[in-house]
């Protein structure tokens, strides 16, 4: 090398092997741009293709499941409201929680079973988001857990431990209806609720909780999900009810049943 | 063993023997329950059967054996499952296996103890009579002599004007604790502080918990805001304040308001800002049910119905939750019209609705 660098530097001149590296270069990046976009608009394509075939696909499924209670054209009836502008959030959280379609009419449809396919599921929130704006499913980054905990505990403590209870074990509502618990829900179904306010829950829009404080919200309901209660047995953590429920049986019980030994006579 | 036989005092049967009757003379019919004395003895198996004796010595001792065993195992527990800090893990196993060696610890001699007394101690019944509250005869004279005696040294009922000295000197001295304890009391008017909060005109309501201010165009319909004026942290004492100040912020399809004439312009295109604080005894009103529009109070389940003024439609509450009269600034902000037009919170004395 160091003999090679002499004599360029003495001649002056470009080996002419330069030039024809040059050129190849030249040519491959060109070709390789090239292919590169010719691929990238081909993708484009195949996924506009795609999405036309996923929103035909809807159509086909909602008719066949959906629309005796909400409309052929989402329209609403008597039965169920208008999903037209709800969003692919919206189906996505009530067909992937099983809580759509409803097995009977209720106070309240409930979770169950999933009744279709993941890609079914896409097809069906894939059209219905085509007919007009609402809440897009959420963003990956904002579902990994790794918001603030303390932020997201006080967010849950002020915005919906009053109806999911603050260890997320859920409550009861009005007529037959409740709150659900909320610990190992799948963190994009905790998103898409608190944005689309499914049922009777209200809406937490970006303007109230930003997307980074849902986030945090779900960081602390994984984080109630792995740790472990210090009390021991957690009885359903619903407080006050079931424990005192605990205490009178088997405390009192405990406390009757050994008085009833120490006055009876040995015989 | 038991005498149950004769009428000696702390032992046996009391008899009750009924005077002789001269015939055809009324008789109130003496319908006391009769004491029925104790059931006939009889002997256990222990004391019966040498073999049970011996079984339920064993027992005795087995259950005392229990106990030394749990005493030490809490000792071992102690060592074998320390607390490390943080670790919510290592404290549930300190306190459960602690717990369960103290209470073996201690069950073991208590059982022990009574299951002895029971099968092996002398079995026989017996009565012991209460002692009667007023005393000997010789106790009763003795007091009343030093008494007397007492009153003649020191003369408490000949010498008028000390006894009445002493007995002002008594009267009066608690004044001072009366004055001092008066203190305690709030210094300000409590009923001032009651009909009162932090909202006033021209305050922004804002997000609890950060106090950043809320736009009528964040609220959408359906949506629910946890509310705080936006002053409440520069106050001398926020808790005190949001105590009373909180508020949960609505917006409905203004079509399914009934709005009343006085208050048509207390909300905006929907928006409605109620008191968190229930009217029956102060729990925060929270669960919102947007399709119905239900407001439900977790403590006694009231329920208030936001379409139609907070009024209430089940449960204990006896007054609608009190509506914060809101529009917006010219920043879009939404702000209070004025304080709420009532006290918020359950009822005192000297409230006049």
């Amino acid at each position: 090398m160091a003999t090679f660098a002499h004599r360029n530097r003495r001649s002056g001149r470009r080996s002419p092997l330069t030039s024809a590296a040059l050129l190849l270069i030249g040519l491959l990046a060109t070709g390789g741009a090239y292919a590169a976009f010719t691929a990238t608009s081909s993708a484009d394509a195949a996924s506009q293709t795609q999405v036309t075939k996923l929103t035909e696909e809807g159509e086909k499924l909602f008719a066949a499941n959906c629309a005796s209670c909400h409309g052929l054209q989402a329209e609403g009836t008597e039965d169920a409201p208008t999903l037209i502008g709800v969003g692919a959030a919206s189906v996505d959280f009530q067909v992937g929680t099983g809580r759509m379609p409803m097995a009977a009419s209720g106070p309240q449809a409930e979770q169950k079973p999933v009744q279709f396919t993941e890609e079914q599921i896409a097809a069906l929130a894939t059209w219905v988001a085509s007919l007009g704006p609402g809440p897009a499913i959420p963003d990956e980054r904002y579902l990994q857990g790794d918001g603030d905990l303390a932020v997201g505990a006080e967010l849950f403590r002020i915005n919906c431990a009053m109806c999911h209870n603050v260890a997320g074990a859920g409550g009861a509502l009005t007529q037959g209806k409740f709150a659900p618990g909320v610990v190992g829900v799948s963190a994009k179904h905790v998103y898409e609720a608190m944005i689309t306010g499914p049922q009777n829950m209200p809406v937490f829009n970006d303007a109230n909780i930003s997307p980074e404080d849902k986030s945090a919200i779900i960081t602390y309901l994984q984080y109630l999900e792995t740790s472990t209660s210090p009390g021991g047995l957690e009885l359903g953590s619903l407080g006050p009810v079931s424990e005192g429920l605990f205490i009178w049986i088997f405390a009192l019980g405990g406390i009757v049943a050994i008085t009833v030994w120490l006055t009876a006579k040995s015989n | 063993m038991a005498q149950a036989d004769g009428a000696e005092t702390g032992t046996a049967v009391e008899r009750h023997e009924h005077a002789p009757r001269a015939a055809g003379v009324a008789v109130v019919s003496d319908d006391r329950v009769q004491n029925p004395g104790f059931p006939p003895y009889r002997p256990r198996v222990s004391d019966i059967d040498p073999v049970k004796e011996r079984q339920n010595e064993r027992r005795v001792f087995w259950l005392f054996l229990a106990s030394m065993i749990g005493s030490v195992f809490a000792v071992v527990a102690y060592i074998v499952f320390p607390i490390h800090e943080g670790d919510m893990d290592s404290v549930r196993l300190n306190n459960l296996f602690l717990g369960l060696g103290f209470a073996l610890g201690l069950l073991g001699i208590g059982f022990g103890a009574v299951h002895w007394s029971k099968s092996l101690m002398d079995g026989h019944d017996l009565v012991e009579q209460r002692h009667e509250t007023r005393g000997k005869p010789e106790t009763v004279a003795r007091a009343s002599e030093i008494f007397t005696l007492g009153n003649k040294e020191s003369g408490f009922t000949r010498r008028k004007l000390i006894r009445n000295g002493l007995l002002g000197a008594l009267v009066l001295a608690p004044l001072s604790a009366i004055v001092i304890f008066r203190d305690f009391a709030p210094a300000e008017d409590p009923v001032k502080l009651l009909k009162h909060t932090l909202w006033e005109k021209g305050t922004r309501l804002a997000r609890d918990p950060n106090g950043i201010p809320i736009k009528a165009s964040d609220v959408t319909i359906g949506s629910v805001f946890h509310v705080i004026p936006e002053n409440l942290h520069e106050s001398d004492h926020p808790l005190e304040e949001k105590a009373k100040a909180a508020v949960l912020l609505m917006r409905l399809d203004p079509a399914d308001l009934h709005v009343s004439e006085e208050r048509k312009d207390w909300n905006f295109r929907g928006i409605v800002a109620y008191s968190k604080i229930c009217t029956h005894v102060g729990c925060p009103v929270a669960l919102y049910e947007q399709q119905t529009h239900h407001l439900l109070c977790p403590c006694h389940q009231s329920q208030f119905d936001i379409t139609r003024e907070a009024e209430v439609i089940f449960g204990p509450a006896k007054r609608p939750l009190p509506q914060l009269p809101i529009t917006v600034d010219e920043e879009g902000y939404l702000v209070a019209q004025s304080d709420f037009h009532e006290p918020v919170g359950p009822s005192f004395w000297e409230r006049s609705l």
